[in-house]
């Protein structure tokens, strides 16, 4: 039997495997992007899973916010991302110090 | 009457105010006519108000037109006190201040200042019938420190000059140290009454002379000692008692109309009437009469000495203006205030007059002030001639002229005071005004013959050049001239004997020598012929003359012998005592050297060094060491944000 336990390991999980992704990832900032969008996801599988396991619909809803948000900040991250391109000629994560102080 | 007081004051100020802001539009000839006539005005008004009040007997008037502001309790107001002191100061003012405008027509004929000069006279005018007319002490010392600044623009009028500017603000940096004590003593005036009127601080004065005030860490002292001996430094500053007396000879730097005007006549004046006003305040304070007494001294006989080695012909007065400014304050300390007001009277007209016929000197000398290139200029100049002796004959106190019975009486009165168990005091006090009339008439006379008798000592163009000045200079002169011969034979007897001031000047029985001296006068001229053979005054004046004629005129080789012989001495009265050097050296340097020190350790060091730019320094410091702790890496960022919040996850865990 499938219970909320292992929702919330699936949920852990995937939101290691995005954390790890943001701290090992050193060359490809839409690596970056898509680590983030990750950890969106495992929050939003969190929110399924005990909307379900309370019975409570608010939960679900909510997922759809998070995912509109979370598209407008994909497209608002990819576009800086092409004026970024633009500018160095590079989306290396290692290169991109300029705030180092 | 109040239409009169009003217009007796602004009349002056509107002349000023246009004289000065509308100079170019109403032109040089209406610049004069328009403050002479202002002036003039004033003047016939004060005679109304002196008629009034003494011929006519009309009653004290003392009232406040206009309420400035109350401050706690504390009104501040524009009003007048009109007595008899105030009326007989007013009609003095107001006349040399008339005469003293019709002559700047010539004076100042070819200036560029012309209405300027004009205004700036004015205002002063104004200045001092209000200082005069004040019935409270913020009036008081609104005039105080108007006439002073008149005095500073007036004395820098020729602001191109280097001297000038010098003069003019060392008079206003001495003035300053007097005004300080003047204002402390009105503050602690305030503190006691917690009022500025007149009336109402002389009603309080028996309650101040009981208490006692601390200065200086605790020891008591005498409330009104130390109130009548700060007023008192006040009057030192701006009537010139040593040791504040350095200002008024370099003020000489100013044209001469003002030199008669303002540092002879009327301002320098104002402290002796102030004393005078403040009668039932110095009266209960014998510390303070004593102190009075000993600087007016000190004045009048040191001061007089340096008059006979001076060799500019402005100068010579002007030390001569400081001895008799001394005398005043020797009568203000005897308790003498009328002889004091009385004797100030005769000094206005005749010092005008010596002024007034200095300048003319200089005018036909074509700006030439020394005296050693001037001689024997008698024949060219008779009308100069003759009210210049009037005015040395008055000032020396020759039997008759107006400076005979002031100085005389003065020298009674002091010869008469009170000074129980202070021998001292009043022995320096009867010396100093005694022997002080040998070297008047020394000075006055070793000026006089330099200037108008001997040998003809200028320059062949210039000689060629002298001539009488013209009517604007010397009919002024010729009016001054009849009150320094006569004023005193008529004045004396109602002015100084008759109870003229009444209830204006208060004397406490013991201390009224004037009194005493009136139970004896009987007449002018049983007053002239008792001076014979009363005190070696008249001796001894003559005795200066008999000199000054035989080492100027007789031997003119001498002087020099005798410099030369007492080369110490000589170098001594030269250097003026090194007051100067005292002052500008130690006084003025030190406090330069005390700000240097406090601007370069203090300010910058300090203020700016360690706590303003210290502090930024090291904000940027720090901020310089921490900013490596930031790598620019976005992984970074993120990682210390996941351990932070796991850590403050765990924590609040931790805490349950």
């Amino acid at each position: 039997m499938i219970g909320l336990y292992h929702y919330l390991t699936i949920s852990a999980i995937l939101f290691a495997l995005a954390v790890a992704g943001i701290f090992i990832n050193r060359r490809n900032l839409i690596v970056l992007l898509m680590c983030i969008e990750l950890v969106l996801l495992a929050v939003n599988f969190n929110f399924v899973a005990f909307s379900r396991y309370l019975g409570d619909e608010t939960g679900q809803a909510f997922v759809f916010f998070i995912l509109t948000v979370a598209a407008a900040e994909a497209a608002i991250g990819l576009a800086i991302l092409v004026v970024l391109f633009r500018n160095r000629r590079s989306i290396n994560v290692q290169e991109l110090d300029s705030m180092k102080g | 009457m109040q239409t009169i007081h009003l217009t007796i004051v602004l009349a002056p100020l509107l002349a000023a105010i246009v004289a000065g802001l509308f100079g170019k539009q109403i032109g040089r000839a209406g610049a004069h006519w328009l403050t002479i006539l202002a002036v003039g005005l004033s003047f016939v008004l004060s005679m109304v108000v002196l008629k009034d009040i003494y011929w006519d007997g009309g009653a004290v008037e003392n009232y406040s037109v206009y309420t400035w502001a109350v401050s706690d309790g504390l009104r501040m107001e524009v009003g007048f006190l009109i007595d008899r002191l105030t009326a007989l100061m007013m009609v003095v003012v107001t006349f040399v201040s008339f005469m003293v405008h019709i002559y700047t027509i010539g004076y100042m004929h070819d200036d560029p200042g012309y209405q300027r000069f004009f205004s700036y006279i004015s205002l002063f005018t104004f200045s001092m019938l209000m200082l005069v007319m004040s019935n409270n002490f913020l009036q008081l010392f609104f005039g105080w420190e108007a006439v002073g600044l008149v005095s500073y623009l007036l004395i820098g009028f020729w602001f191109k000059r280097e001297s000038a500017i010098f003069a003019n603000l060392k008079a206003f940096l001495v003035n300053r140290v007097g005004d300080f004590g003047f204002i402390l003593g009105i503050a602690a005036i305030v503190m006691f009454t917690n009022s500025l009127d007149y009336m109402t601080v002389f009603g309080a004065a028996g309650d101040i002379a009981r208490q006692d005030i601390a200065v200086f860490g605790g020891s008591p002292w005498n409330a009104m000692s130390v109130i009548c001996i700060l007023l008192f430094i006040g009057a030192m500053g701006k009537s010139a008692q040593a040791p504040l007396h350095v200002w008024l000879p370099d003020s000489m730097e100013g044209p001469t109309p003002i030199s008669a005007l303002i540092h002879a006549a009327t301002m320098v004046t104002a402290g002796i009437f102030m004393v005078a006003r403040m009668s039932p305040l110095f009266e209960l304070s014998e510390t303070a009469l004593a102190v009075v007494l000993v600087i007016g001294s000190i004045t009048a006989f040191f001061m007089g000495l340096l008059g006979i080695v001076q060799n500019d012909i402005k100068r010579v007065v002007a030390y001569s203006t400081l001895s008799q400014l001394g005398y005043m304050t020797v009568a203000l300390g005897a308790s003498a205030y009328g002889a004091a007001i009385f004797h100030l009277m005769t000094h206005a007209f005749f010092k005008a007059l010596l002024f007034l016929a200095a300048g003319s000197v200089i005018i036909a000398m074509h700006h030439e002030q020394d005296i050693r290139k001037m001689g024997g200029i008698r024949k060219y100049m008779p009308i100069t001639y003759w009210t210049s002796l009037v005015g040395s004959l008055a000032l020396i106190g020759f039997p008759g002229f107006a400076g005979f019975f002031s100085k005389d009486a003065l020298i009674e009165a002091v010869r008469h005071s009170h000074w129980e168990g202070q021998g001292a005091v009043y022995w320096i006090a009867y010396l100093s005004v005694l022997l002080g009339v040998f070297v008047t008439a020394l000075y006055s006379f070793r000026m006089f013959f330099l200037v108008f008798h001997g040998k003809e000592r200028m320059d062949e163009h210039t000689r060629s050049h002298i001539h009488e000045t013209p009517a604007v200079v010397t009919v002024p002169l010729v009016l001054l001239a009849i009150p320094s011969a006569v004023i005193g034979w008529f004045t004396i007897g109602p002015v100084l004997f008759g109870d003229f001031f009444g209830p204006s000047i208060f004397v406490l029985p013991g201390h009224d020598v004037l009194a005493e001296l009136g139970a004896e006068f009987h007449g002018s001229a049983q007053f002239l012929a008792h001076s014979f053979t009363a005190g070696p005054a008249f001796y001894l004046a003559a005795a200066g003359v008999l000199v000054a004629w035989f080492l100027y005129l007789k031997r003119p080789d001498l002087p020099e012998a005798i410099a030369n012989r007492m080369s110490g001495l000589y170098t001594l009265l030269d250097r003026k005592y090194y007051f100067d050097e005292l002052w500008i050296n130690g006084f003025a340097a030190g406090g330069r050297r005390l700000g240097r020190f406090l601007w370069t350790r203090g300010d910058e060091l300090i203020i700016d060094g360690v706590l303003v730019n210290g502090t930024a320094n090291s904000v940027g410091r720090l901020a310089g060491t921490l900013r490596h702790l930031q790598t620019g890496y976005l992984y970074h960022y993120a990682f210390a944000m996941i351990i932070a919040l796991t850590l403050f996850l765990g924590w609040l865990l931790w805490l349950q």
